[in-house]
């Protein structure tokens, strides 16, 4: 496992300046460049809020009286998502897509999928930004509590890392992973409470909903972001505990599937 | 300078196949699931190269090549035995990989350079020099995707031996650009070498493997069956060839590189094709004009009612040149007996233009092939043709004309 940490250290310079190239690379060709990163989730909040605002805002509790209590709510659960729904989706065809990279060229394979969490940790932290501007502009200054936010985008990051990780060297070796999981990434956009609150779902799927960890992670966004509440220290330390043990199973999976990765690119 | 620079102990690689990927997957874990199949490309594998040796890798395709270079570099993990490495290693596996179009070459150069394992400050102190080696001028700051392949082979082949490795692996990848840049590569790589640097390289071009190295190992089906100077290693390589064209193999890959096929029920075959000049003295260079004899030795294999022989002469493009056969000349042969020989010597000037010609054959029982093809053999015989003594000319036919010039 050691030379994992190594290979990752030795190769920083390439690392860094690959998520900078990634970042450029959106610049080139299109006026907007990079800033369609933060247009997209921001426009699909600002559909998701103009069909559903009517329905949904009545049921927020605690916020019957704040119109725009219900775009704030979708942001925030969205920041959560898009972090975890790119790491995950990019991280599962990294492998299959620089195949021809991995057959020719010796370097540490680790850095790939250090590249994709560094860029898009920084894409998120540019949408985060993004939100707090579109938060101001509609008059919600969020509370001393959205400090919280860069620490739950780490645990968003190692838990996007471990799963996108895993999905990744499987699909090295069955590519059906690679059709499967977009459609599961879909569904459990919709088994995570962003563009509904907990308390509009039926009781019986109610297990099913808080035994997604991304529930954790997305209630802990609004708690910081539009209620001013500290999360639930608890199940974020059963997450964080989670998220590591992940991290390190897939790990221990990638070092192990190394050597075989490439007689099958 | 005599340390070892590779060290090459029993090397093999195995492509296993699994009852289902999930026994794959299991069998990281321990848990002992055996492949259903092994393929093994390469096996049993040893040698060791002294630092500052050039090692030429040749072989037909298939016969694990590529695959030995790659487990040298480390990009592929040896099923059994190990390779060990007495210092940096670049390998130039393909040019230009991992380029993206939209950056220009200065910021390409840059990423290739990480990939290797190069910290910024080291890559930037190269870059005058890769730029300069490129010699690309302007081009160096736009983006790649504005440039030709050979441009972009020149960045390529630049940053990839921007630092002089103590290993360097090639493959394939001289044939690189221009006349000019390829030259300038050689030369680059034999100053490589004059600093100690070990060379190991896999190439079909024969004068290559002879120019630049001072050992070659043959390959054959996974297998290295000869470690020796190179031109004992090529004689050997091109008898083998040989000897597989007796065991008539269909399709082969010419000397050339050019794939030859050999097709035909083998009641008839070609048992010796040469061109031969006015003297009687077997020759592959001929002069434009020069009277030559093309001598082919038949044998009827079985009982075969009639023999047409036809012959063709095709250009380097392939291109019919010229081509004729033994019913049309009213000379085709009945009712032979197994085991019979049959010599055919047919006389022509060669009129033709300076270049590459290859001679097929026809053997079969009517002017067609379509019928009775007995054996219909591709690149039977390849000669060149150098225009020694006539006045410059260009063209495939040699066609002498008498030119009146009146200036008044």
């Amino acid at each position: 496992m050691k030379h994992l940490f190594v290979g990752a250290w030795r190769y920083r310079h390439f690392i860094l300046s690959s998520i900078q190239s990634e970042f450029r690379a959106r610049f080139i060709r299109s006026r907007l460049g990079g800033l369609w990163m933060i247009i997209h989730p921001l426009a699909q909040a600002a559909i998701f809020a103009l069909v559903l605002a009517e329905i949904m805002s009545a049921k927020l509790p605690g916020l019957v009286n704040d119109k725009l209590a219900y775009a704030i709510y979708l942001l925030s659960g969205m920041l959560a998502w898009s972090l975890f729904s790119e790491v995950v989706g990019r991280c599962l065809t990294l492998f299959v897509d620089n195949g021809n990279l991995l057959k020719k060229l010796v370097f540490p394979r680790i850095t790939l999928p250090l590249i994709v969490a560094g860029s898009a940790l920084f894409n998120n932290l540019l949408l985060f930004l993004a939100i707090l501007v579109v938060f101001g502009l509609l008059g919600h200054v969020p509370g001393v509590h959205v400090l919280w936010i860069p620490l739950l985008m780490l645990i968003t990051l190692a838990l996007g890392v471990g799963v996108g990780l895993l999905l990744g060297v499987l699909n090295v070796f069955m590519r059906d992973v690679g059709q499967v999981v977009p459609v599961v990434l879909q569904l459990g956009f919709w088994f995570t409470p962003i563009v509904y609150t907990t308390s509009v779902v039926p009781e019986a799927l109610r297990p099913l909903i808080a035994a997604n960890p991304m529930t954790t992670i997305v209630h802990a966004y609004q708690n910081a972001m539009l209620l001013d509440k500290s999360p639930d220290i608890l199940a974020l330390g059963w997450l964080v505990l989670m998220a590591l043990l992940l991290l390190l199973g897939s790990l221990i999976v990638f070092r192990r599937a190394s050597p075989e990765m490439v007689d099958v690119l | 300078m005599n340390a070892v620079a590779l060290h090459v102990s029993g090397l093999g690689k195995a492509f296993r196949s699994y009852r289902s990927e999930w026994h794959r997957v299991l069998s990281w874990f321990g848990v002992s699931e055996h492949p259903v199949a092994e393929h093994w490309v390469l096996r049993g594998i040893s040698f060791s190269v002294a630092a500052g040796e050039a090692v030429g890798i040749v072989g037909q395709n298939g016969a694990g090549k590529s695959t030995l270079l790659k487990l040298v570099t480390g990009a592929l993990r040896p099923t059994e035995g190990s390779v060990h490495l007495g210092g940096r290693v670049a390998a130039i596996l393909e040019l230009g990989m991992g380029f993206n179009p939209e950056f220009t070459g200065r910021q390409n150069v840059m990423h290739a350079a990480g990939l290797m394992g190069f910290a910024k400050r080291s890559i930037e102190r190269a870059m005058p020099e890769i730029e300069a080696f490129a010699e690309i001028g302007e081009y160096f700051d736009e983006p790649v995707r504005t440039y030709s392949s050979g441009m972009q082979m020149r960045v390529a082949f630049s940053v990839a031996t921007a630092f002089r490795p103590d290993l360097l692996i090639v493959d394939e990848a001289l044939s690189v650009g221009d006349t000019y840049f390829q030259h300038k590569s050689f030369s680059r790589i034999r100053e490589f070498q004059k600093l100690g640097t070990t060379l190991l390289m896999v190439s079909h071009d024969k004068t290559a493997i002879q120019t630049l190295c001072n050992r070659a190992i043959l390959l054959e089906k996974g297998r290295a069956i000869k470690d020796d100077l190179p031109e004992t290693v090529m004689d050997f390589y091109n008898a083998l060839i040989a000897e597989k064209e007796n065991q008539s193999i269909r399709v082969l890959e010419h000397e050339s590189g050019r794939p030859q096929t050999i097709s035909g029920t083998g009641d008839a075959t070609v048992e010796d094709i040469a061109l031969f000049n006015a003297e009687g003295e077997r020759v592959e260079l001929v002069n434009v004009g020069q009277p030559v004899e093309l001598r082919v030795t038949v044998q009827a294999r079985n009982a075969i009612p009639r023999l047409v022989l036809g012959y063709v002469i095709k250009d380097r493009l392939g291109q019919y040149v010229y081509g004729t056969n033994t019913h049309h000349t009213g000379q085709s042969l009945e009712d032979l007996v197994p085991g019979q020989l049959i010599h055919y010597r047919i006389r022509f000037p060669m009129n033709f233009g300076p270049g590459s010609y290859s001679i097929a054959i026809a053997l079969c029982s009517r002017e067609t092939h379509l019928a009775n093809n007995y054996e219909w053999r591709e690149l039977a015989l390849v000669y060149t043709v150098s225009n020694l003594d006539k006045p410059v000319f260009v063209g495939t036919a040699w066609v002498p004309p008498t030119i009146e010039v009146q200036a008044q």
